[in-house]
Protein backbone atom coordinates (compact mmCIF):
# COMPACT_ATOMS: atom_id res chain seq x y z
CA UNK A 1 0.00 0.00 0.00
CA UNK A 2 2.78 2.28 0.81
CA UNK A 3 4.38 1.34 -2.48
CA UNK A 4 1.31 2.19 -4.55
CA UNK A 5 1.24 5.75 -3.23
CA UNK A 6 4.68 6.23 -4.75
CA UNK A 7 3.52 5.10 -8.24
CA UNK A 8 0.75 7.60 -8.58
CA UNK A 9 -2.82 6.97 -9.69
CA UNK A 10 -2.20 4.85 -12.79
CA UNK A 11 -0.55 1.80 -11.26
CA UNK A 12 -1.79 -0.77 -8.78
CA UNK A 13 0.08 -3.73 -7.36
CA UNK A 14 -1.39 -7.23 -7.06
CA UNK A 15 -0.45 -10.89 -7.33
CA UNK A 16 -0.28 -12.51 -10.74
CA UNK A 17 -2.70 -15.25 -9.65
CA UNK A 18 -5.24 -12.67 -8.55
CA UNK A 19 -4.98 -10.81 -11.83
CA UNK A 20 -5.18 -13.85 -14.12
CA UNK A 21 -7.97 -15.50 -12.17
CA UNK A 22 -9.92 -12.25 -12.12
CA UNK A 23 -9.72 -11.97 -15.90
CA UNK A 24 -10.47 -15.66 -16.44
CA UNK A 25 -13.51 -15.84 -14.25
CA UNK A 26 -15.19 -12.76 -15.68
CA UNK A 27 -14.62 -13.70 -19.31
CA UNK A 28 -15.78 -17.29 -19.58
CA UNK A 29 -16.50 -18.33 -23.16
CA UNK A 30 -19.03 -21.14 -22.86
CA UNK A 31 -19.63 -23.69 -25.55
CA UNK A 32 -23.05 -25.33 -25.36
CA UNK A 33 -23.07 -29.03 -26.22
CA UNK A 34 -26.84 -29.14 -26.33
CA UNK A 35 -28.57 -32.38 -27.27
CA UNK A 36 -31.92 -32.15 -25.50
CA UNK A 37 -34.35 -29.92 -23.60
CA UNK A 38 -31.59 -28.75 -21.23
CA UNK A 39 -30.19 -26.76 -24.16
CA UNK A 40 -33.47 -24.83 -24.42
CA UNK A 41 -33.21 -24.01 -20.73
CA UNK A 42 -29.64 -22.89 -21.29
CA UNK A 43 -30.84 -20.55 -24.05
CA UNK A 44 -33.26 -19.03 -21.54
CA UNK A 45 -30.42 -18.31 -19.17
CA UNK A 46 -28.48 -16.55 -21.94
CA UNK A 47 -31.54 -14.49 -22.83
CA UNK A 48 -32.25 -11.08 -21.41
CA UNK A 49 -34.46 -12.20 -18.53
CA UNK A 50 -31.83 -14.25 -16.68
CA UNK A 51 -28.88 -12.83 -18.60
CA UNK A 52 -25.64 -14.61 -17.76
CA UNK A 53 -23.77 -11.67 -19.27
CA UNK A 54 -24.10 -10.19 -15.78
CA UNK A 55 -21.44 -12.76 -14.88
CA UNK A 56 -19.36 -12.26 -18.01
CA UNK A 57 -20.27 -15.61 -19.60
CA UNK A 58 -22.52 -14.46 -22.42
CA UNK A 59 -20.18 -14.83 -25.42
CA UNK A 60 -21.30 -18.26 -26.58
CA UNK A 61 -18.85 -19.87 -28.98
CA UNK A 62 -19.71 -22.87 -31.08
CA UNK A 63 -16.10 -23.77 -31.68
CA UNK A 64 -14.25 -25.71 -28.98
CA UNK A 65 -11.03 -23.92 -29.93
CA UNK A 66 -12.48 -20.55 -28.93
CA UNK A 67 -14.12 -21.55 -25.67
CA UNK A 68 -12.95 -22.49 -22.20
CA UNK A 69 -16.17 -23.79 -20.66
CA UNK A 70 -18.19 -26.62 -22.16
CA UNK A 71 -21.76 -27.03 -20.97
CA UNK A 72 -22.98 -30.54 -21.73
CA UNK A 73 -26.73 -30.07 -21.82
CA UNK A 74 -28.68 -33.19 -22.62
CA UNK A 75 -28.64 -36.92 -23.15
CA UNK A 76 -25.39 -38.36 -24.51
CA UNK A 77 -25.69 -41.64 -26.35
CA UNK A 78 -22.88 -44.13 -26.81
CA UNK A 79 -22.81 -43.20 -30.48
CA UNK A 80 -22.20 -39.55 -29.58
CA UNK A 81 -19.68 -40.23 -26.81
CA UNK A 82 -16.58 -40.22 -29.08
CA UNK A 83 -17.70 -36.87 -30.52
CA UNK A 84 -17.97 -35.32 -27.07
CA UNK A 85 -14.56 -36.66 -26.11
CA UNK A 86 -13.09 -35.31 -29.34
CA UNK A 87 -14.57 -31.86 -28.77
CA UNK A 88 -13.33 -31.80 -25.18
CA UNK A 89 -9.85 -32.73 -26.36
CA UNK A 90 -9.89 -29.88 -28.88
CA UNK A 91 -10.47 -27.25 -26.20
CA UNK A 92 -7.41 -25.37 -24.99
CA UNK A 93 -6.26 -25.24 -21.40
CA UNK A 94 -7.49 -23.95 -19.05
CA UNK A 95 -10.90 -25.56 -19.54
CA UNK A 96 -13.88 -26.40 -17.40
CA UNK A 97 -16.88 -28.67 -17.79
CA UNK A 98 -20.44 -28.28 -16.55
CA UNK A 99 -22.64 -31.38 -16.66
CA UNK A 100 -26.10 -29.98 -16.95
CA UNK A 101 -29.18 -31.94 -15.94
CA UNK A 102 -29.95 -35.50 -14.91
CA UNK A 103 -29.19 -37.09 -18.30
CA UNK A 104 -25.69 -35.71 -18.71
CA UNK A 105 -24.84 -36.31 -15.05
CA UNK A 106 -26.12 -39.84 -14.62
CA UNK A 107 -28.08 -40.92 -17.69
CA UNK A 108 -31.28 -39.83 -15.98
CA UNK A 109 -34.15 -42.22 -16.58
CA UNK A 110 -32.53 -43.45 -19.79
CA UNK A 111 -31.09 -46.56 -18.16
CA UNK A 112 -30.91 -48.43 -21.45
CA UNK A 113 -28.69 -49.82 -24.19
CA UNK A 114 -28.13 -46.48 -25.91
CA UNK A 115 -27.33 -43.92 -23.23
CA UNK A 116 -24.07 -43.05 -21.48
CA UNK A 117 -24.65 -43.31 -17.73
CA UNK A 118 -23.01 -39.99 -16.87
CA UNK A 119 -20.49 -38.06 -18.97
CA UNK A 120 -17.95 -38.33 -16.15
CA UNK A 121 -17.23 -41.79 -17.52
CA UNK A 122 -15.77 -40.04 -20.60
CA UNK A 123 -14.51 -36.56 -19.61
CA UNK A 124 -13.72 -34.90 -16.24
CA UNK A 125 -16.57 -32.79 -14.88
CA UNK A 126 -16.17 -29.73 -12.63
CA UNK A 127 -19.77 -28.90 -11.70
CA UNK A 128 -22.93 -30.99 -11.91
CA UNK A 129 -26.34 -29.34 -12.14
CA UNK A 130 -29.26 -31.47 -10.90
CA UNK A 131 -32.73 -31.11 -12.36
CA UNK A 132 -34.74 -32.27 -15.32
CA UNK A 133 -34.27 -29.74 -16.80
CA UNK A 134 -32.58 -27.36 -14.36
CA UNK A 135 -33.88 -23.81 -14.05
CA UNK A 136 -31.79 -20.91 -15.36
CA UNK A 137 -31.01 -19.92 -11.74
CA UNK A 138 -29.31 -23.29 -11.34
CA UNK A 139 -27.18 -22.63 -14.42
CA UNK A 140 -26.14 -19.26 -13.04
CA UNK A 141 -25.37 -20.98 -9.75
CA UNK A 142 -23.14 -23.46 -11.56
CA UNK A 143 -21.29 -20.67 -13.37
CA UNK A 144 -20.66 -18.97 -10.01
CA UNK A 145 -19.35 -22.30 -8.68
CA UNK A 146 -16.99 -22.45 -11.67
CA UNK A 147 -15.86 -18.90 -10.84
CA UNK A 148 -15.12 -19.94 -7.27
CA UNK A 149 -13.11 -22.85 -8.59
CA UNK A 150 -11.17 -20.56 -10.95
CA UNK A 151 -10.41 -18.29 -7.99
CA UNK A 152 -8.57 -21.13 -6.27
CA UNK A 153 -6.57 -21.88 -9.40
CA UNK A 154 -2.97 -20.92 -9.90
CA UNK A 155 -1.05 -19.81 -12.93
CA UNK A 156 2.17 -21.55 -11.98
CA UNK A 157 1.95 -25.22 -12.75
CA UNK A 158 4.15 -26.39 -9.87
CA UNK A 159 1.92 -24.61 -7.38
CA UNK A 160 -1.15 -26.37 -8.66
CA UNK A 161 -2.48 -29.10 -6.40
CA UNK A 162 -3.34 -31.33 -9.31
CA UNK A 163 0.17 -31.49 -10.76
CA UNK B 1 -68.97 -39.66 -46.60
CA UNK B 2 -69.59 -42.49 -44.17
CA UNK B 3 -71.27 -44.47 -46.89
CA UNK B 4 -68.22 -44.07 -49.08
CA UNK B 5 -65.92 -45.47 -46.38
CA UNK B 6 -68.21 -48.44 -45.81
CA UNK B 7 -68.28 -49.13 -49.50
CA UNK B 8 -64.52 -49.00 -49.89
CA UNK B 9 -64.01 -51.20 -46.88
CA UNK B 10 -66.18 -54.01 -48.10
CA UNK B 11 -64.71 -53.66 -51.54
CA UNK B 12 -61.20 -54.10 -50.17
CA UNK B 13 -62.17 -57.25 -48.31
CA UNK B 14 -63.98 -58.76 -51.24
CA UNK B 15 -61.32 -57.96 -53.79
CA UNK B 16 -58.43 -59.08 -51.60
CA UNK B 17 -60.20 -62.34 -50.84
CA UNK B 18 -60.74 -62.85 -54.52
CA UNK B 19 -57.19 -61.98 -55.53
CA UNK B 20 -55.38 -63.86 -52.74
CA UNK B 21 -57.57 -66.91 -52.48
CA UNK B 22 -56.24 -69.44 -49.97
CA UNK B 23 -53.46 -67.11 -48.82
CA UNK B 24 -54.91 -66.97 -45.33
CA UNK B 25 -55.56 -63.26 -45.07
CA UNK B 26 -57.44 -62.16 -41.97
CA UNK B 27 -59.48 -58.99 -41.64
CA UNK B 28 -60.79 -57.28 -38.57
CA UNK B 29 -61.75 -53.92 -37.25
CA UNK B 30 -60.90 -52.43 -33.90
CA UNK B 31 -61.92 -48.97 -32.66
CA UNK B 32 -62.65 -47.86 -36.20
CA UNK B 33 -59.22 -49.00 -37.45
CA UNK B 34 -58.95 -51.73 -40.02
CA UNK B 35 -56.34 -54.46 -39.99
CA UNK B 36 -55.21 -57.05 -42.50
CA UNK B 37 -53.15 -59.97 -41.27
CA UNK B 38 -51.02 -61.46 -44.00
CA UNK B 39 -48.32 -64.17 -44.09
CA UNK B 40 -44.88 -62.81 -44.97
CA UNK B 41 -45.08 -64.38 -48.44
CA UNK B 42 -47.94 -62.11 -49.54
CA UNK B 43 -46.96 -58.96 -47.65
CA UNK B 44 -45.41 -57.13 -50.60
CA UNK B 45 -48.12 -58.21 -53.04
CA UNK B 46 -50.93 -57.11 -50.73
CA UNK B 47 -49.37 -53.69 -50.25
CA UNK B 48 -48.73 -53.34 -53.97
CA UNK B 49 -52.31 -54.32 -54.74
CA UNK B 50 -53.71 -51.87 -52.19
CA UNK B 51 -51.56 -49.09 -53.58
CA UNK B 52 -52.51 -49.67 -57.19
CA UNK B 53 -56.17 -50.65 -56.83
CA UNK B 54 -57.35 -48.57 -53.87
CA UNK B 55 -55.05 -45.53 -54.15
CA UNK B 56 -53.34 -46.00 -50.80
CA UNK B 57 -50.72 -43.53 -51.91
CA UNK B 58 -49.10 -42.67 -48.58
CA UNK B 59 -47.07 -44.86 -46.26
CA UNK B 60 -47.67 -43.16 -42.90
CA UNK B 61 -45.80 -45.62 -40.68
CA UNK B 62 -43.80 -48.81 -40.77
CA UNK B 63 -42.55 -50.54 -37.64
CA UNK B 64 -41.80 -53.87 -36.02
CA UNK B 65 -42.83 -55.78 -32.92
CA UNK B 66 -41.48 -58.73 -30.97
CA UNK B 67 -44.04 -61.18 -29.55
CA UNK B 68 -41.66 -63.33 -27.51
CA UNK B 69 -43.49 -64.66 -24.42
CA UNK B 70 -46.56 -62.64 -25.34
CA UNK B 71 -49.73 -64.11 -23.81
CA UNK B 72 -51.52 -64.22 -27.16
CA UNK B 73 -49.09 -65.83 -29.62
CA UNK B 74 -48.95 -64.96 -33.30
CA UNK B 75 -50.27 -67.45 -35.89
CA UNK B 76 -48.02 -70.50 -36.45
CA UNK B 77 -45.90 -69.56 -33.42
CA UNK B 78 -44.26 -66.74 -35.31
CA UNK B 79 -42.29 -64.25 -33.30
CA UNK B 80 -41.92 -60.98 -35.18
CA UNK B 81 -44.41 -58.68 -36.77
CA UNK B 82 -43.97 -55.90 -39.31
CA UNK B 83 -46.81 -53.39 -39.31
CA UNK B 84 -47.37 -51.01 -42.20
CA UNK B 85 -49.90 -48.21 -41.99
CA UNK B 86 -51.21 -46.97 -45.31
CA UNK B 87 -53.29 -43.91 -45.96
CA UNK B 88 -55.30 -42.95 -48.98
CA UNK B 89 -55.51 -39.22 -49.61
CA UNK B 90 -58.13 -39.96 -52.24
CA UNK B 91 -60.58 -41.85 -50.04
CA UNK B 92 -59.36 -40.36 -46.70
CA UNK B 93 -58.84 -43.82 -45.32
CA UNK B 94 -56.33 -45.63 -43.15
CA UNK B 95 -55.42 -49.30 -43.12
CA UNK B 96 -52.94 -51.46 -41.24
CA UNK B 97 -51.15 -54.39 -42.85
CA UNK B 98 -49.60 -56.78 -40.37
CA UNK B 99 -47.27 -59.56 -41.43
CA UNK B 100 -45.58 -62.12 -39.20
CA UNK B 101 -42.16 -63.78 -39.26
CA UNK B 102 -40.44 -66.75 -37.62
CA UNK B 103 -37.66 -66.49 -35.06
CA UNK B 104 -34.97 -67.83 -37.38
CA UNK B 105 -33.87 -65.53 -40.20
CA UNK B 106 -36.90 -63.29 -40.48
CA UNK B 107 -36.91 -61.88 -43.99
CA UNK B 108 -39.35 -60.06 -46.24
CA UNK B 109 -39.55 -57.87 -49.32
CA UNK B 110 -38.68 -54.20 -49.12
CA UNK B 111 -41.39 -51.64 -49.82
CA UNK B 112 -38.89 -49.08 -51.11
CA UNK B 113 -39.86 -49.75 -54.73
CA UNK B 114 -43.45 -48.76 -53.89
CA UNK B 115 -42.82 -46.07 -51.28
CA UNK B 116 -39.34 -44.49 -51.25
CA UNK B 117 -40.05 -43.30 -47.71
CA UNK B 118 -39.89 -46.89 -46.47
CA UNK B 119 -36.10 -46.77 -46.78
CA UNK B 120 -35.23 -45.46 -43.32
CA UNK B 121 -38.19 -47.18 -41.61
CA UNK B 122 -36.92 -50.52 -42.83
CA UNK B 123 -33.39 -49.70 -41.78
CA UNK B 124 -34.72 -48.98 -38.30
CA UNK B 125 -36.64 -52.26 -38.17
CA UNK B 126 -33.51 -54.07 -39.32
CA UNK B 127 -31.46 -52.26 -36.68
CA UNK B 128 -33.85 -52.89 -33.79
CA UNK B 129 -35.25 -56.34 -34.62
CA UNK B 130 -32.92 -57.89 -37.18
CA UNK B 131 -35.62 -58.41 -39.79
CA UNK B 132 -34.02 -58.37 -43.24
CA UNK B 133 -35.55 -56.68 -46.25
CA UNK B 134 -34.86 -58.07 -49.70
CA UNK B 135 -34.14 -55.58 -52.51
CA UNK B 136 -33.47 -52.77 -50.04
CA UNK B 137 -30.98 -50.27 -51.57
CA UNK B 138 -28.97 -49.64 -48.41
CA UNK B 139 -29.80 -52.05 -45.59
CA UNK B 140 -27.51 -51.13 -42.70
CA UNK B 141 -27.91 -49.87 -39.15
CA UNK B 142 -29.47 -46.43 -38.82
CA UNK B 143 -29.61 -45.69 -35.08
CA UNK B 144 -26.97 -47.89 -33.48
CA UNK B 145 -23.31 -47.56 -34.34
CA UNK B 146 -21.20 -49.85 -36.49
CA UNK B 147 -19.91 -52.76 -34.48
CA UNK B 148 -22.96 -52.94 -32.24
CA UNK B 149 -23.79 -56.60 -31.70
CA UNK B 150 -27.38 -57.80 -31.54
CA UNK B 151 -30.69 -56.05 -31.93
CA UNK B 152 -31.67 -54.02 -28.86
CA UNK B 153 -35.47 -54.05 -29.11
CA UNK B 154 -35.67 -57.84 -29.19
CA UNK B 155 -37.23 -59.06 -25.96
CA UNK B 156 -34.31 -61.39 -25.28
CA UNK B 157 -31.73 -58.58 -25.51
CA UNK B 158 -30.56 -58.19 -21.91
CA UNK B 159 -31.82 -54.88 -20.50
CA UNK B 160 -28.58 -54.42 -18.54
CA UNK B 161 -26.31 -55.08 -21.50
CA UNK B 162 -24.09 -52.14 -22.48
CA UNK B 163 -21.81 -51.84 -25.51
CA UNK B 164 -20.04 -48.47 -25.25
CA UNK B 165 -17.57 -47.38 -27.92
CA UNK B 166 -15.44 -45.53 -25.37
CA UNK B 167 -15.49 -45.35 -21.60
CA UNK B 168 -16.11 -48.13 -19.10
CA UNK B 169 -18.90 -50.70 -19.41
CA UNK B 170 -21.62 -49.00 -17.45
Amino acid sequence: MGLESMFGENIITTQINELVNWSRKYSLYPMPFGTACCAIEYMASVGSHYDISRFGAEVVRFSPRQSDLIIVAGTISHKLAPVLKNIYDQMLEPKWVISMGACASSGGFYDNYATVQGIDTIIPVDVYIPGCPPRPEAIIGAIIKIMEKINKDTVLRYESKEN
Amino acid sequence: MTENIEKIKTEIEIKLDEKFKGAGLLFWEDNGLEFIYTPAKFYYKVVEYLKNEFKFNLLTDLFGADYLNYPVPLPDNNRFEVIAQLYSTVANKKIFIKSYYPENEPETDSLTSLYPGANWFEREIFDMYGIKFKNHPNLKRILMYEGFAGHPLRKDYDIKKRQPIIGPEN
